[in-house]
């Protein structure tokens, strides 16, 4: 079943995929813009650029769980509408997802076969998963349940799946995320072992030594548009951090008079060697460190997933600690439960905002009070008094210029940017002394982005300590007094304000580190990184 | 195609109309049955109407024959509405029932209407424990509380059974006919719960009982902060946990209220109804599992409960006394399944708008 009506474009060979003019919308959101992209036949290239970027939307257009609005797609030449995943296998096109698609009580031959058609022969099946595992270094037990495996070897069987079905082209959607260093190693080998036989892989990553390591060519995308592509062997994780970070501000909240006042005799939060599993079970912060004053505000910078989702939650003791010690203003917090580090002054901002930040059934005016609702005046003995929530609403609304029809509408008939107000205004109305904000800005327009970056100011003139977790560098650069750098639970770097240098920042948050600084780089001095702070 | 497009508000009207719109079609839909038991379906329906409501002391009866599953109703709703689905309605009624029992028959004779207040709160005390085994056991590990509870209900029959048939057990009657035939040992006639007359209607204490905690838990959970954490928790437990709510102290809480609601209706039912513990009738009549019924037709409307519960205790009520030839034993039941069915199912109206798009366009061609 392998393509064989080659149609040669005059004079190139022939690509295993070419995608050209690629455009598709989401509501509000332009997710990739006339991107193009092509893979040659036995290379692995890398889809490199920050969250956002548009890299997990392209692949999914190429494997056909979205529709492009615009733009072609030719795959062994020949052009191609791409309807299902389905249909994506049928014309060579497999998929590694990042959250594996795996039925956990099946075990590897039968997850291995789900879905194709024809009585199934289990030895046979048996037969060919171990020949395949044997092959390309994927071995693993074709008998084993899923549900036995370690999430290494989960993913092996999702190659094979593609494999057995005799995929041209493997798409890997940040294989590495889920992978020890040393599992990572064999999954490189593998790779290219596919790669030597001319299947064509596309590596979506945002780990610039990965990319460095495993990749022929690497297509980098910022901002839905495609940036560039390079060949990995003429260049450097420097010039790839640049790309994939490199924009002009937009936002300059520098005034240099205006900047808050930090009191760095107050401590509101102290943070030491904080340690923490993920969701899984696995260790995702590795002993974090990190001090907040008074009036300052600290950025703290990561690719997601490095462990500042675990680090917020360690802090506000929703997330179990396993090791280290949160300080909040000179008090100790160990064993106290959410509700205790909320009374000793700690808000937090999570980056889930609908189901975590808020319950999104429930009405905006009772989420406005989501955490005030214990204490009078709102409450009263064991009532909650209706008006009074209702009059606290209103001037919250009000004062935070949330844009809802009533207050007692459902919290998710909002839009983006007003939940993000009603969460803001409940947590800046708890007079907190350290603010923790997660990607306070992601996903809202322009307008509502200025709002939220000078209540966060606002916030740090009346002495709030302000951790503003960051995957947008520009941000961080205008706002914060301190830049850190998280990667992988710990944090690798700290810049003062006005030494940061966003080169540097993207180098950290991909892993490198600050000692293979090159001597001169002529370009990096063009960047307007802003110093006249302070 | 048919999409279903979220609402974004109930409006007032569709709250009401939706579990009447249900009654009816379930009711139009058990007519198909009726037919095919070879009955006219106009004429049975209006001999239960006549048997449950109109006929001289239908009512009385539906009311009595109401009690039980006002509480194992309100139980249903007060769990639900944080959705803990408590399906164990039925042990905790029959856990209450017992501790009412062993409380009335030590009681009864000396304070005589004093042991009211006494069967009330062994049935509660039974019946939340019975329950917060159920919310502990979700609250630490986690369990599933609709297997928990369900295991639970045959449990507590079974304890029921073997201190009336297996044992010569404090509540099992000992002497007279109670030697020949198993049976409970009656309370004494001055602990029975007394009943109160409007007209030509018979009212049972555990009925007034009944609609004074229906309104105490409305009041709770419309205006009060346990309320509002139930509120919370059930729609969004981790933003509920992040606001610093105490998740599982709450879990075992609505567990223990509901299951102490469940019990206080066992303590009803000694002290109404049987005046004695009756497991036979207590497995049969199956009040749990009507509970559940009356509490998804309310729409956990504790207020809401107490006419519902009326409604369905009429329709037990007419079954028995039509069960015969010409009135299969199953059909109460039937129907009973049938409206809980479209009450589920009409509660898709009040949370969806049904659309009928037309198919417009067809997959897009890429350009």
């Amino acid at each position: 079943m392998a393509a064989s009506t080659h149609v040669e474009t005059a004079g190139e060979p022939t690509l295993a995929v070419s995608m050209r003019g690629i455009t598709k919308r989401f509501p509000g959101v332009v997710a990739n813009d006339r991107v193009d992209f092509d893979l040659a036949a036995g290379e692995v290239h890398a889809l490199l650029g920050e969250n956002g970027a548009g890299k997990s939307t392209l692949s999914n257009v190429l494997t056909g769980i979205y529709r492009p609005e615009e733009g072609t797609i030719h795959i062994a030449g020949e052009a191609v509408t791409v309807t299902s995943p389905r249909d994506a296998l049928s014309k060579g096109i497999g998929m590694v997802h990042q959250h594996f698609r795996l039925v956990p009580t099946f075990t590897v031959a039968e997850n291995i076969v789900l879905g194709q058609r024809g009585p199934m022969r289990r030895r046979e099946i048996d037969e060919r998963v171990r020949a395949l595992g044997e092959r390309y270094g994927l071995s693993v037990d074709p008998t084993a349940k899923v549900w036995q495996l370690s999430v290494g070897e989960q993913q092996r069987v999702e190659i094979l799946k593609a494999l057995e079905r005799d995929a041209k082209v493997l798409v890997l959607d940040e294989p590495t995320a889920v992978l020890t260093p040393q599992e990572a190693e064999v999954l490189f080998v593998t790779l290219r072992a596919m790669a030597d036989e001319g299947r064509s892989i596309v590596f979506i990553s945002h780990k610039l030594d990965e990319v460095m390591a495993v990749s022929d060519r690497v297509t980098v995308l910022r901002d839905a548009r495609h940036v560039g592509t390079v060949e990995v062997a003429g260049s450097s994780t420097r010039e790839l951090a640049r790309l994939m970070v490199g924009r002009d501000v937009v936002f300059n909240s520098d005034d240099a008079t205006d900047r808050p006042v930090i009191d760095y005799d107050r401590r509101v939060l102290e943070v030491d060697s904080l340690t923490a599993d993920d969701d899984r079970g696995q260790q995702a912060l590795n002993g974090a460190s990190l001090t907040l004053h008074a009036g300052e505000i600290v950025a703290l910078c990561g690719v997601a997933g490095n462990g500042q989702r675990e680090l917020a939650e360690a802090i506000c003791a929703t997330r179990a600690r396993t090791g280290g010690t949160v300080t909040v203003e000179g008090h100790l917090t160990v064993g106290r439960d959410p509700r205790e580090l909320i009374e000793l002054g700690i808000s937090h901002v999570p980056e889930d905002r609908l189901h975590t930040g808020l319950a999104a059934s429930v009405t905006i005016e009772e989420n406005l009070v989501l955490k005030s609702y214990r204490r009078p005046p709102i409450s009263f003995g064991p009532f909650v008094k209706r008006k009074a929530v209702r009059s606290t609403a209103s001037s919250l609304i009000e004062r935070f210029g949330v844009k809802a029809p009533s207050p007692s509408t459902p919290t998710r008939m909002l839009s983006g940017g007003n939940v993000q107000k009603v969460l803001l205004a409940r947590e800046f109305s708890a007079e907190p002394k350290a603010l923790i904000a997660a990607s306070p800005t992601r996903g809202l327009d322009v307008g509502a982005i200025e709002t939220v970056r000078s209540l966060l100011l606002d916030a740090a003139r009346s002495g709030v300590g302000v951790l503003l977790m960051t995957e947008d560098l520009d941000e961080a650069i205008a706002l914060a007094d301190r830049i850190l750098v998280m990667y992988e639970g710990r944090i690798a770097g700290e810049m003062k304000r006005g030494e940061a240098d966003i080169t540097e920042i993207g180098l950290l948050m991909g892993g490198g580190s600050l000692e293979e600084r090159p001597v001169q780089d002529s370009s990096l001095e063009e960047r307007p990184v802003q110093d006249s702070g302070s | 195609m048919i999409r279903l497009e979220r609402r974004v508000e109930t409006p007032r009207w569709l709250s009401f109309a939706v579990p009447i719109g249900s009654l009816a079609a379930a009711l139009f839909a058990g007519s198909f049955l009726i037919l095919f038991s070879g009955n006219s379906a106009v004429e049975t329906y209006v001999r239960i109407t006549e048997r449950a409501f109109t006929d001289t002391g239908a009512l009385s009866s539906s009311i009595l024959a109401a009690t039980p599953l006002l509480f194992t109703g309100l139980a249903a709703a007060a769990a639900f509405r944080m959705g803990v689905f408590n399906i164990g309605g039925e042990g905790q009624f029959v856990m209450g029932a017992i501790a009412a029992a062993y409380v009335g028959l030590a009681t009864g004779e000396q304070l005589g209407f004093g042991a009211f207040p006494l069967m009330v709160i062994a049935g509660a005390v039974a019946g939340g424990l019975w329950a917060g085994i159920v919310g502990a056991l979700k609250a630490f590990f986690n369990t599933n509380e609709i297997i928990i509870s369900l295991m639970l209900n045959y449990i507590a029959s079974n304890i029921a059974y073997y201190l009336i048939f297996n044992s010569e057990s404090y509540v099992r009657l000992l002497t007279g006919s109670g030697k020949v035939f198993p049976q409970g040992r009656p309370l004494d006639e001055s602990a029975w719960w007394p009943f109160t007359h409007i007209g030509p209607i018979d009212f049972p204490l555990g009925f007034w009982l009944g609609v004074a905690v229906a309104v105490i838990t409305w009041v709770l959970y419309r205006s009060t902060r346990y309320g509002f954490e139930v509120k919370v928790i059930g729609d969004a437990p981790a933003a509920a946990k992040y606001a610093g709510m105490r998740t599982r102290r709450k879990i075992i809480a609505v567990m223990a209220l509901s299951g102490a609601l469940a019990g206080v209706g066992g303590a009803s039912d000694v002290g109404d109804i049987r005046h004695l513990l009756d497991p036979k009738g207590l497995r049969q009549a199956g009040y749990g599992y009507t509970g559940i019924v009356v509490a998804a037709l309310a729409r956990l409307n504790p207020l809401a409960v107490v006419v519902v519960a009326v409604l369905m205790g009429g329709l037990n009520n007419a079954g028995r006394s039509l069960e015969g030839p010409n009135f299969p034993a199953g059909l109460v039941g039937t129907l009973q399944g049938l409206i809980l069915f479209f009450a589920l199912g009409g509660e898709i109206l009040a949370h969806y708008k049904i659309r009928f798009p037309r198919r417009s366009h067809a997959p897009e061609p890429v350009v």
